[in-house]
């Protein structure tokens, strides 16, 4: 690693496993399960967030010594809120189905947890390349665990992934089908995202038994 | 009345916040390890999402649809500002705790000792924007209905966070896994009950339309304690009359 000093890589590597905003942190929840029915639909989301995460902590990093901290969370919003406007008008011009989907989840980027988190807890503190670093770091800890949940969801309750249907045809019986193999209903439904993160978390900390809680 | 009670259960029920959309999962996890704070943060839910939601639908009414700022004249008919509704609505939640927190540790310090430490929490919950950015999308038609939503809603995600907090204060005594142990078991928890409250699916026969008086409600009125109605017939018919009037001009 030229490009990156070992300090700033961890910056990255980090928040993707032993750190990781969702499982560890429980922090954004909210968007991560509603919209991971569709794995295409959880990629957008995921590199929305990047991007907004990224852009929201480079500014706030540069405005932290100028913003009296007693205001410091409208001007937050408004950062974010700044940020969020460009990423669905940029959906809507230009993938206005997929925007449908996520309806109103883009909107949530606003008060999704982790940027809030990030931006209390980072970039107030540290200079922009860090920052940057930072924000990019947690947004992908964050795409990681929606693409998981969106792989399985898709996979297990359609059939299908990004739309292709992988599993062979379910009406004329190819593929799996010919076997016997149903879709799994359920996976569709929005509960079952909750249990399939309360899947991901358990193989998690029994692989890393460090991040086990107390009672 | 009747869209009124339809939209009641609707809203605490079958499109509950918590169940049907996960919104505010962050704080419903984060404070629902006892019953007592549980109760606290979810009065102050209800209470912020009933004066937010009103507020942005009056916002949203005269500020942001399109053709919403014809009041101003009929030159202004074809601006749409809808792209603004974000910011504004985040600001207006904002505000609008900032503001609570003030007259509520004015004028009732005992409220304010239960309630205040939640308020701030509550301006980045996502359950407030995302009520009012449901009101936006579901085209709520009156003011009466959108305070209706809000204060339901509320409820839903009252109901959720209590049902959880007690759940997790008994697991306490249970040999769960230890890798399983507080977040992980939450989580299935909060699963499964979200597959139970999707049986009350079937209490309405509208799916995802919006609220619309037919004549197969199955609510039973007598069970209603709770109903809060604001009987404000909004002369919206009057408006738009006005509104082609003046298109036709």
């Amino acid at each position: 690693m030229a490009l990156l000093s070992k300090k700033d890589a961890n910056l990255i590597l980090d928040p993707l496993a032993d750190n990781n905003p969702i499982t560890i942190q429980v922090l954004g929840i909210c968007s991560a399960l509603a919209i991971t029915a569709e794995l295409k639909a959880s990629v957008v989301m995921a590199l929305s967030v990047l991007f907004v995460l990224g852009a929201g902590n480079v500014v706030i990093s540069l405005l932290r010594n100028v913003i009296p901290s007693k205001i410091r969370i409208i001007v937050q919003l408004v950062v974010v809120a700044t940020l969020v406007i460009i990423v669905d008008q940029v959906l809507k011009a230009f993938a206005y189905e997929l925007s449908k989907t996520l309806s109103v989840f883009v909107g949530l980027i606003i008060t999704n947890c982790i940027i809030m988190g990030r931006f209390e807890a980072f970039a107030l503190g540290n200079g922009p390349w860090k920052s940057f670093l930072d924000g990019i770091g947690n947004a992908l800890g964050y795409g990681i665990i929606l693409v998981i949940i969106g792989f399985f969801r898709e996979l297990l309750g359609s059939g299908t992934l990004f739309g292709f249907p992988v599993l062979g045809d379910p009406v004329t019986k190819t593929g799996l089908y010919a076997l016997g193999y149903e879709n799994n209903g359920f996976m569709i439904i929005p509960p079952a995202a909750l249990i399939v993160v309360g899947i991901v978390i358990w193989v998690q900390r029994s692989r890393n038994r460090t991040l086990i809680e107390e009672a | 009345m009747l869209e009124h009670l339809e939209l009641f259960f609707k809203s605490i029920f079958i499109d509950n916040m918590v169940f049907a959309v996960f919104l505010g999962m962050c704080s419903y996890l984060a404070v629902s390890k006892k019953v007592s704070t549980a109760v606290g943060l979810g009065a102050a839910v209800i209470f912020v999402l009933g004066v937010t939601v009103p507020l942005n639908w009056l916002l949203d009414q005269y500020l942001l649809k399109d053709g919403a700022l014809v009041w101003l004249g009929p030159e202004y008919a074809d601006y749409d500002l809808g792209f603004l509704s974000f910011i504004l609505f985040i600001a207006t939640i904002a505000t609008m705790v900032q503001l609570v927190e003030i007259v509520v540790e004015k004028f009732s310090p005992s409220l304010y000792n239960s309630l205040g430490i939640f308020l701030p929490l509550i301006a980045v919950n996502c359950a407030i924007l995302g009520g009012s950015l449901f009101m936006q999308t579901r085209e709520i038609p009156n003011l009466g209905l959108a305070l209706n939503y809000g204060v339901s809603s509320g409820i839903g995600w009252f109901l959720a966070i209590l049902a959880i907090a007690a759940i997790r204060e008994k697991i306490r005594y249970s040999n769960v896994p230890a890798p399983l142990r507080g977040l992980g078991i939450t989580f299935i928890i909060t699963g499964l009950m979200g597959i139970g409250f999707q049986s009350f699916g079937g209490m309405l026969t509208g799916d995802n339309e919006p609220p619309e008086p037919t004549e197969t409600t199955t609510a039973k009125t007598e069970e209603i304690k709770e109903n809060k109605e604001i009987k404000k017939e909004i002369d919206d018919e009057e408006r738009t009359i006005s509104y082609n009037e003046v298109i036709n001009k």
